[in-house]
């Protein structure tokens, strides 16, 4: 199997040499995850999760030293840029070619995104008629049901900001999952999960308690949909830009 | 009647003095109130002959001791013990010996291991081995070491291989006659496997089996060019020893690298096999290899679990071995004859085995940059976790994960990403938070017929197990897994009776031993032994 899985890799990569906008089209969703997880890994220690904390690079916007195509990025990951930085790594021909498809996806994306958000505006939004802190934290305001995103900027890329705003139950860690035990006398208490066994389960419920129950006490146990609501329709594009770049900008206060 | 007791007295002072010899070891089921080796008994059935504790009033059990090491490693290590003291091992080589009714300690032996030391997976130790007044330890510099058990002070200290060339010692040792035998962990990292057999009094070396042939030996064929080697096939689990054939059986590692074949073409003997020596001279009888060429880390260095049983029919001399691989089987030890095969979990690498009892491989489940879901994961159906069988229920009991797959990513060390990520996390000393839901990778254990290999029951945990279990001739079973408790069930049913919280994960299997008229059950926790008996006078 292994000789026709080489040639695929060659076809793939023959497709990527012609045209940086091709590698977008042509890789598929499960190589750009890939690779977005392989930069994760290797690249964004230095560039950040966005790609975007070396001055003037912007490697989710496209933005390098100079335009380079598909080969020279996939030479550059590999084997570095002598005198600079830039690091040679032991990154795969094969994962480096996902890596760039992974930031031609990014990049393609953010083009066809219109709005640039301003993230003064976007904090108004988050504590106002968004009424995010009801469920998150920022830098020790809001609630601590959902999860604390004083550092998001760091951890999440701007694509996954995104998606979560429009479509917050499409991916859920599990460390952010919730859970509805429903005790003897039918009251129902929805939460945080913080973590579950054979026999017992804790939460972090809506009054921020915490709370550890006996499965065995329990009428029904079991996870719940995130109650995050979709701002697809509450926020238009430019004001989820707003809150995209608030949200971007949260790197971590320290106290 | 006073000079009656006077004698009674003295007999059994005399018999708390007595030396283990290899007969006793033997037949350890004939002293229920001791336990002389790793599972227990030769057989490695860890079958507990004591009836104290019963499914009627498991409930009532009580924590009577805790010892505490000073380790922040796993405790995997089976405590022996002889006549009301027990003997363990601190992490990663120190022996300590306590009173086994009060946890209270009697004295300490230090191991300082070589810097050259290194293990994949934990500088973790499985436990000792008894014989006369001496205590057997392999150590991870790999050095196997003979400690009196009175004193705790070293009597010898062999080098079974070179540290530097990362090999180690983790497994307990095996006593046969005059001989204490040793495998050598490392397979991850390019050793080429031994099992070494040593004279107990002196420490000198008797013979030594290498796990992979060398040039002109039968089976190096299966490695291409030099790969031999360095191609890995560890041993780093209890052997066991059958008496009427005088074999000593031993699991063998993954061969090396573990998740790229391509340069060590072919079936890669006698990595991934049980293989049968003889106790004496070491050679060869017989093998049976479960993984050939093996590209998934499917080591099968699982504890060999002998029994005698009705086996379609006839009475039948047969070997119980629940893989890594996701496959149990049922083997004839004296013959190593392929009895029966079947997957136990999701297996998606092979599809069924030709008349040898060879697995037919599924093209395509191999390591790729791409990721490919291979069920069992990466750590498999199972691990090094010692199972039981109970000659009263004739059912076999393996703790075991399922519902697992990884999609693991061509090199040297496998990436698991995408699903079930979490399951593939190896056992830890401490409590994680645990957030899986009820589809993802879960733990059971289970009771199987050997005759079909169709489970009988199942308990179900949350988080998967990476812990052994013991039964007993009450028909309890005992067992505990990654979520911190120690819990015992109806070996019948699979119905919980009791269970207790310990704080930390299981990484150990429980046994049994009594001292003083009462039943103990012990497991290891986190970074320490917990001891459970009844309330006196139950």
């Amino acid at each position: 199997m292994r000789p026709v899985y080489v040639a695929l890799i060659f076809v793939a990569a023959g497709l990527l040499l012609a045209d940086g906008s091709l590698s977008a089209q042509h890789a598929t969703a499960f190589d750009i995850e890939d690779g977005g997880r392989a930069f994760r890994n290797t690249c964004a220690t230095c560039h950040g999760p966005d790609g975007d904390q070396i001055a003037g690079i912007d490697l989710g916007r496209g933005q390098f030293r100079r335009p380079f195509t598909d080969q020279e990025l996939v030479g550059i990951i590999r084997n570095g840029i002598p005198n600079t930085p830039m690091p040679a790594t032991n990154v795969s021909e094969a994962q480096a070619v996902k890596i760039v498809a992974y930031l031609r996806s990014v990049a393609a994306a953010r083009r066809s995104g219109a709005a640039t958000g301003d993230a003064a505006r976007g904090k108004a939004i988050f504590d106002g008629k968004g009424e995010c802190s009801t469920c998150h934290r920022v830098n020790g305001t809001g609630s601590r049901l959902g999860p604390d995103l004083s550092r998001v900027g760091q951890l999440r890329r701007t694509i996954e900001l995104e998606q979560s705003l429009r479509e917050p139950a499409a991916e859920v860690l599990p460390a952010n999952r919730f859970y509805t035990v429903t005790v003897r006398d039918g009251t129902k208490v929805t939460g945080r999960l913080l973590n579950h066994d054979t026999f017992t389960v804790q939460l972090l419920d809506a009054k921020e308690q915490l709370r550890s129950f006996v499965k065995a006490d329990l009428r029904e146990h079991g996870f719940a949909s995130t109650p995050m609501p979709s701002y697809q329709d509450r926020l238009n594009s430019q004001e989820t830009a707003d809150v995209v770049s608030y949200l971007v900008s949260l790197k971590g206060a320290r106290p | 009647m006073m000079m009656r007791t006077g004698i009674l007295v003295f007999v059994a002072a005399a018999s708390l003095q007595a030396q283990v010899t290899f007969d006793r070891v033997l037949n350890a089921a004939r002293e229920p109130h001791n336990w002389l080796s790793y599972s227990g008994t030769l057989d490695n059935q860890r079958f507990s002959p004591l009836t104290q504790i019963t499914p009627a009033n498991a409930k009532n059990l009580q924590l009577q001791w805790v010892w505490q090491a000073r380790s922040l490693e796993k405790f995997e290590a089976t405590a022996l013990v002889v006549d009301g003291v027990l003997y363990t091992v601190q992490a990663p080589n120190d022996v300590v010996a306590l009173d086994a009714a009060t946890g209270r300690v009697f004295w300490t032996y230090s191991h300082q291991p070589s810097p050259d030391a290194r293990t994949c997976c934990g500088r973790v130790n499985r436990g000792l081995a008894i014989l006369g007044d001496t205590l057997f330890m392999g150590t991870i510099d790999a050095h196997l070491l003979a400690i009196d058990a009175k004193s705790g002070t070293l009597i010898w200290d062999t080098v079974v291989a070179s540290a530097a060339q990362r090999y180690s010692i983790t497994l307990s040792p095996l006593v046969v006659k005059d001989k204490v035998m040793v495998g050598t962990a490392g397979g991850d990292m390019g050793i080429r496997g031994i099992v070494a057999a040593f004279d107990v009094k002196t420490g000198k070396e008797v013979w030594r089996f290498h796990t992979i042939p060398a040039p002109g030996e039968p089976g190096n064929e299966t490695w291409s060019g030099d790969s031999w080697k360095t191609g890995g096939a560890g041993v780093w689990n209890a052997g066991a020893y059958d008496p009427e054939t005088n074999l000593t059986f031993w699991g063998t590692g993954n061969p090396a690298p573990d998740w790229d074949g391509r340069s060590r073409l072919g079936d890669n003997l006698y990595s991934d096999s049980v293989v049968a020596l003889d106790a004496d001279t070491g050679k060869l009888k017989w093998h049976y290899q479960f993984t050939p060429h093996d590209e998934l880390d499917y080591d099968s260095t699982q504890v060999p679990v002998l029994a005698d049983i009705t086996f379609r029919g006839q009475p039948r001399k047969v070997m119980l071995w629940a893989n890594r691989n996701g496959l149990m089987y049922v083997l004839d030890r004296t013959t190593g004859e392929f009895l029966l095969g079947k997957p136990y979990v999701k297996v998606n690498w092979m599809d069924g085995f030709d008349h040898k009892g060879r697995p037919k491989r599924v093209p395509g489940k191999v390591p790729t940059p791409e990721g490919t879901l291979i069920q069992p994961h990466v750590h498999g159906a199972t691990n090094w976790a010692p199972p039981s069988f109970s000659p009263r229920t004739g059912l076999f009991y393996v703790a075991h994960w399922e519902n697992t797959g990884t999609i693991v990513t061509e090199g040297l060390s496998p990436r698991p990403v995408g699903v079930n990520t979490r399951q593939t996390t190896m056992g830890q000393v401490n409590l994680q938070q645990f957030f899986n839901n009820d589809d993802e990778a879960y733990g059971v254990v289970r009771a199987y017929d050997p005759n079909t290999l169709e489970p009988k029951w199942e308990y179900r945990m949350n988080d998967i197990t990476w812990g052994g279990v013991l039964t007993t001739a009450s028909d309890v079973l005992f067992s505990g897994g990654r979520e911190g408790y120690f819990f015992a069930l109806d070996a019948r049913t699979g119905e919980l009776l009791w269970k207790a919280s310990v704080g930390g994960q299981v990484n150990a299997g429980p046994m049994s031993y009594s001292v003083g008229g009462r039943q103990y059950v012990t497991i290891a926790a986190g970074s320490a032994l917990f001891a459970y008996a009844l309330p006196e006078g139950q």
